[in-house]
C-alpha cells in the first residue's frame, strides 16, 4: 500500500463529508477478460478515475470480427491480431495471468501466477466457452479435425487452410447451433464467404448450410444474395428439413442429422456455446449456461458487486457482438463509477450496428436500439432492423465500406 | 501535515480527473463506435450542435436518406437527440491522425 492510500485510509473519515468522490479515487475494480468488452470497460473505469486492473490471460488478442475474411483469403491474420501495449501506453494496470478463483464475499479474485486481485467491484468480460458436451463425437480433439473456428486463431487459420487444400468439387459441411449464441449473423457471413471461395476457386464444389433453427439474423438479405450469387454454391438445410446436426465422426468426416449422414471434405462445426469458464467460476452464470444481468448497471443477478458484459451477459434482445460488448462496457463502466460514489445509476439507451459480407464489396447491416425495459435490455420500439432488400448495388457497396471502416474504427478505439 | 498532503491530492489526484469527464447522455457513447475521423461514417466530435441535432432529426423523420442512421435515429426521441448533439459538440474534436489512405 502506498504511503499517500495509507494515509487516505487513515484520515478518509474525517475527509467523508469534505468529498464525496473519496470512495470513488480509491475504489479498485478488476476487470477479467481483455476482448471488445473488457478493454472497453478499462479505458473507461480508469478514465472515470477508478484504480483498474485488467486480467487477460493472453498477451495477444485474436479478434472474431472479420475473421471470416481471413478463412476466405479476403484478409490477412495479422489484421486480426492486437496487443496490449495502447492500454498499458493510456495508463491501465494489466495482467497476463488466468482468473481462476473468484470469493465474492471477500471480494478477491485469485489469479494462476499465485497472487490475489482485492476488489470494490469486479467486471467480467469472458466472452464464450465452446460447449464440447453437446454434439455427441464433437469434443477439443474433435475440432482439430472439424475446426468450429469460433474463438479466433489457430481455429480460423486451420479452416483456412482446409479450404484452400479442398478439391476441386469437394463438400463443405458448415453446422450452426440454436440461439443464443455469439455473433448471430456470423455463420451466414461464414457461409457467403466460403461460396464465394468455391464459386471463384473451385466451381463444382458445394457448401452445404446445417441449421439448428428456421430462422436467423438477416435472413432475407442473406437469402437473396445467395439466390443470386450462389445457386449452385450453396445448399441451406434448416432445422424443419433436418438441418441440427445429431452426432459427428470426425474420423470419417461425415456430419449426421436425423435424416441424412453427410460426407465432408471439410466439415466447420460451431456447437452450442455458454459463458467463458470464469462465469461458472464466480457463481454469475445460471442454469443456461450464460450470465442474467440488471440492465440498468450489468450488475450480476445471482452475485452482488460482479458486472457481466459482452457476450457471456443475457442482454435480452441485444445480440452478442463486438459492437454490444463495447457499447455496453461504457454504460457499465459508468454505472459502476455511479455506485462506488453512492449515486444512482440514470436509465441508459444502448446500440448495436452489425455488417457482414455476403461477397467482396456486397455488405448488409443490422441494427438496434434497446433499454431497460421489464427487467430486461428490450427493443426500442420503430428503431432498428436491417438493410433494405430491394437495394442498389451502391448502397451493398457502401455497407461493405462502412463495414471495413467499423473494423478499423472499434479497434483503434478498443486496442489502440 | 498529514492533512496538507491528503488535500492536495484530493485536488489534484484521480478526483479531478474524474470530475472533468462529462458524462454522456443515454446512447452518445455508443456514436464513438463508427463516426472517428478517417472512417467513411465521419467524425462527429465537436461539430455543431444544432447540425448534429438536425441530421439527427431529418434521419429520423426519413426525409434524409441513410444506410444506417435511419434506423438508428428512430430510436431516440427529439429531446434525447438534442442531448447526444450538445454533448457532441462539446467533445474534442479530432486532432490530425497518422495518414492512412484507403485505395
Amino acid at each position: 500500500m502506498s504511503p499517500t492510500r495509507r494515509a487516505l485510509l487513515a484520515t478518509g473519515a474525517a475527509f467523508a463529508w469534505a468529498r464525496p468522490a473519496l470512495a470513488r479515487a480509491a475504489a479498485k475494480v478488476v476487470v477479467i477478460g481483455g476482448g471488445f468488452g473488457g478493454a472497453t470497460a478499462a479505458r473507461a473505469l480508469h478514465s472515470g478515475g477508478l484504480d483498474v486492473t485488467l486480467v487477460e490471460v493472453n498477451s495477444t488478442y485474436v479478434s472474431c470480427p472479420f475473421s471470416n475474411e481471413v478463412i476466405a483469403g479476403l484478409q490477412p491474420m495479422a489484421a486480426q491480431r492486437f496487443g496490449y501495449e495502447g492500454l498499458a501506453r493510456a495508463g491501465i494496470r494489466l495482467v497476463h495471468a488466468a482468473a481462476i478463483g473468484i470469493d465474492a464475499d471477500a471480494r478477491r479474485v485469485t489469479l494462476s501466477d499465485g497472487t490475489a486481485l482485492a476488489y470494490d467491484r469486479l467486471v467480467l468480460s469472458p466472452g464464450i466457452d465452446l460447449r464440447f458436451d453437446a454434439i455427441p463425437g464433437y469434443d477439443a480433439a474433435a475440432a482439430e479435425r472439424m475446426p468450429h473456428a469460433w474463438k479466433a486463431g489457430e481455429q480460423t487459420l486451420l479452416l483456412a487452410r482446409q479450404l484452400a487444400a479442398m478439391p476441386e468439387g469437394g463438400t463443405v459441411v458448415l453446422a450452426v447451433p440454436g440461439n443464443p449464441y455469439r455473433c448471430p449473423p456470423g455463420p451466414y457471413e461464414r457461409a457467403s464467404l466460403i461460396a464465394h471461395v468455391l464459386k471463384t476457386t473451385k466451381p463444382r464444389a458445394k457448401l452445404i448450410l446445417l441449421d439448428a433453427k428456421d430462422t436467423f439474423s438477416k435472413q432475407r438479405l442473406f437469402q437473396s444474395a445467395w439466390k443470386a450469387l450462389y445457386p449452385t454454391q450453396l445448399e441451406y438445410v434448416p432445422l424443419a428439413e433436418g438441418g441440427q446436426v445429431s452426432a459427428v465422426d470426425p474420423g470419417a468426416m461425415i456430419v449426421r442429422t436425423d435424416f441424412s449422414d453427410y460426407k465432408a471434405d471439410v466439415a466447420c462445426i460451431i456447437p452450442p456455446q455458454r459463458a467463458g469458464r470464469i462465469a461458472a467460476v464466480a457463481g454469475v452464470a445460471d442454469r443456461s449456461g450464460w450470465c442474467p444481468i440488471d440492465p440498468m448497471t450489468f450488475e450480476s443477478r445471482l452475485v452482488p458487486g460482479i458486472h457481466v458484459i459482452g457476450d457471456a451477459a443475457i442482454a435480452g434482445a441485444m445480440p452478442k457482438s463486438a459492437f454490444s460488448a463495447n457499447a455496453q462496457a461504457k454504460v457499465c463502466a459508468d454505472a459502476v463509477i455511479d455506485l462506488l460514489a453512492g449515486r444512482a445509476p440514470g436509465t441508459p439507451k444502448l446500440i448495436n450496428t452489425c455488417y457482414s459480407l455476403v461477397a467482396p464489396g456486397y455488405g448488409i447491416s443490422i441494427a438496434g436500439v434497446y433499454h431497460p425495459a421489464g427487467g430486461v435490455l428490450a427493443d426500442v420500439e420503430g428503431a432498428g432492423g436491417i438493410s433494405p432488400v430491394d437495394a442498389p448495388m451502391a448502397l451493398r457497396e457502401q455497407e461493405a465500406l462502412y463495414a471495413a471502416d467499423w473494423y478499423r474504427t472499434i479497434t483503434r478505439q478498443v486496442f489502440g | 501535515m498529514r492533512l496538507a498532503v491528503v488535500s492536495a491530492w484530493l485536488l489534484a489526484g484521480p478526483v479531478g480527473l474524474a470530475l472533468a469527464t462529462e458524462r454522456p447522455p443515454p446512447g452518445a457513447s455508443a456514436c464513438a463506435g463508427c463516426h472517428v475521423e478517417g472512417a467513411a461514417m465521419g467524425a462527429i466530435d465537436g461539430r455543431p450542435a444544432a447540425e448534429i441535432a438536425a441530421a439527427l432529426a431529418e434521419y429520423r423523420s426519413g426525409v434524409r436518406p441513410a444506410s444506417m442512421m435511419s434506423r438508428i435515429a428512430k430510436g431516440f426521441s427529439e429531446e434525447e437527440s438534442r442531448a447526444i448533439a450538445a454533448y457532441l459538440s462539446r467533445q474534442r474534436p479530432p486532432g490530425p491522425e497518422p495518414s492512412q489512405e484507403r485505395p
